[in-house]
């Protein structure tokens, strides 16, 4: 019994003692619409400037909770622009460091066996009797909750549809209801709706016009350990390169982030 | 406080341990008694909510409960809907993850039952059914009433299992735990904090419920699992 009990004090101590993380490494905290062009993004930073970025994906409202309790975020990149000002009032953000850097678009989305000719029906293909289940963020909290919530009712469908809204912890939870079969539909971020495993599905944009714009925002934390890094990335975030990057995922850039 | 959300919790735990309880009986008298050689691997499927993280019980529910997944295509042939973002859903989610805290309870105490009497019954002639009614159940009233409210408080506790197949619907599958979580989320930390702290007051209560009849009792035999 003795060696295996070595063995398995020798293991513990690898674990706890652990290398620490490389230096200038920011942490990103991140609304869920960004994974997948966060993925792609974070390649070209790592690339171009040889520091290291860790990612945690989740839903806006989450992370801006975490953080006014002390969560260890350099930059937070969230879908709602009010979270980040809220950080900014309280405190909690450098100062000036607020940076619009995309609008989101909504999509309806449908995997790519439905018999629905979304293209042909628009909004109106919700309304198909096969719909059992739409999902979408969920309004409470999700800036795309809202969005979608907003958009039913500037065409007038949702007192029609609310009964089927199944409600995702944020748009990537609403995404894989709809993926995995078990919603028929749901409203979605286009930059999930675009990305690899879900592109091979059917999708209509819904025009920016039915719903308020969704703001998407980042800022450098007061708490920020490596401020040099996180400003980095933010010059970075700027830069033609990632707006280029954004774009390909469907964000589309404000006016506000082109004139700088 | 939203009083929906809690009695929907309240009702899912009720119908949960009904379930837990018929087929834990049975399934706990089998690991109690049985000498078949392969017991310990039933006895480890039995456990392993205990040890699984809930997204990985939620992300195979959720699988099995689409259109491509076993339990998706069954329930849609016969009600003509699907399974996710159903109560029924949770239901069986939740039997799942609170099948060890119906199990053990009910297996430690069948196991403590005085083997002589069990013999006694027999060489009386009594059949193993009527031994199990007459001897084995009366003496094991607190290991039912033990999984019964493990059971019970597990399932009001439960999170992430819900979270993952339930879409949050209001009076549906928006339980007692999602909706603090949703609150928590809104930024609305004092709607967050009363029915949090309501349902750390009734955890409380049943638990100490649950150890003080224990106390009464003067059997340790039957604790509830987790002090075993």
């Amino acid at each position: 019994m003795r060696f295996p009990l070595r063995c398995l004090i020798l293991l513990s101590a690898l674990l706890v003692f652990r290398p620490t993380c490389a230096a200038q490494e920011i942490r990103v905290a991140a609304a869920a619409d960004l994974k997948f062009a966060l993925d792609e993004l974070g390649t070209h930073y790592e690339k171009q400037t040889g520091r290291k970025m860790d990612v945690s994906y989740g839903s806006s409202g989450n992370f801006l909770a975490q953080i006014q309790n002390g969560a260890p975020f350099d930059v937070f990149l969230s879908a709602d622009i009010e979270y980040p000002r809220k950080l900014e009032a309280a405190g909690l953000a450098e100062p000036g460091t607020l940076y619009e850097y995309a609008l989101g678009r909504i999509v309806i989305w449908m995997p790519a066996d439905t018999r629905i000719d979304l293209a042909q029906l628009g909004w109106k293909a919700l309304l198909d009797p096969s719909i059992q289940k739409i999902a979408i963020g969920n309004p409470e909290h999700a800036p795309y909750g809202r969005a979608a919530v907003a958009a039913l009712r500037s065409v007038g469908i949702y007192e029609q549809v609310r009964a089927k809204l199944v409600y995702g912890e944020n748009i990537a939870q609403a995404a894989q209801f709809v993926a995995s079969g078990n919603a028929q539909a749901g409203i979605l971020a286009l930059s999930l709706a675009i990305s690899p495993p879900m592109r091979e599905g059917k999708r209509w944009e819904i025009p920016a016009k039915m719903h308020p714009p969704i703001e998407q925002a980042a800022v450098i934390l007061k708490s920020a350990k490596d401020k040099d890094s996180a400003r980095a990335f933010l010059t970075f975030l700027k830069s033609g390169e990632a707006r280029k990057i954004l774009e390909s995922y469907g964000f589309s850039v404000p006016a506000s982030a082109q004139t700088q | 406080m939203k009083i929906e959300a809690l009695l929907l919790s309240v009702r899912l735990a009720l119908c949960v341990s009904a379930i837990l309880i018929a087929i834990g009986v049975p399934l706990a008298y089998g690991l109690a008694y049985s000498r078949w050689r392969g017991k310990f691997l039933l006895e480890a499927i039995v456990a392993l909510p205990l040890v699984l993280p809930p997204t990985v019980l939620g992300f195979y529910m959720l699988l099995a409960m689409g259109p491509r997944g076993a339990l998706g295509k069954l329930w849609y042939a016969a009600f003509g809907h699907g399974l996710a973002f159903t109560f029924a859903g949770l239901v069986i989610a939740s039997v799942l993850y609170s099948l060890p805290f119906a199990v053990q309870p009910l297996v430690a105490s069948f196991e403590t039952v005085d083997s002589k009497l069990l013999d006694a019954s027999a060489v009386l002639g009594a059949g193993s059914l009527r031994t199990f009614r007459r001897i084995i159940l009366p003496l094991s009233v607190p290991g039912i009433i033990t999984a019964l409210v493990l059971s019970f408080a597990h399932t009001l506790g439960e999170f992430g299992v819900v979270l993952m197949v339930g879409g949050n619907l209001s009076g549906v599958t928006r339980t007692v735990s999602i909706d603090i979580y949703d609150r928590a989320q809104s930024l609305d930390y004092a709607g967050a904090n009363r029915t949090a702290l309501l349902l750390l007051v009734i955890s409380f209560l049943v638990l100490s419920a649950v150890y003080g009849a224990n106390r009464r009792a003067g059997r340790r035999a039957w604790a509830p699992w987790p002090l075993r």
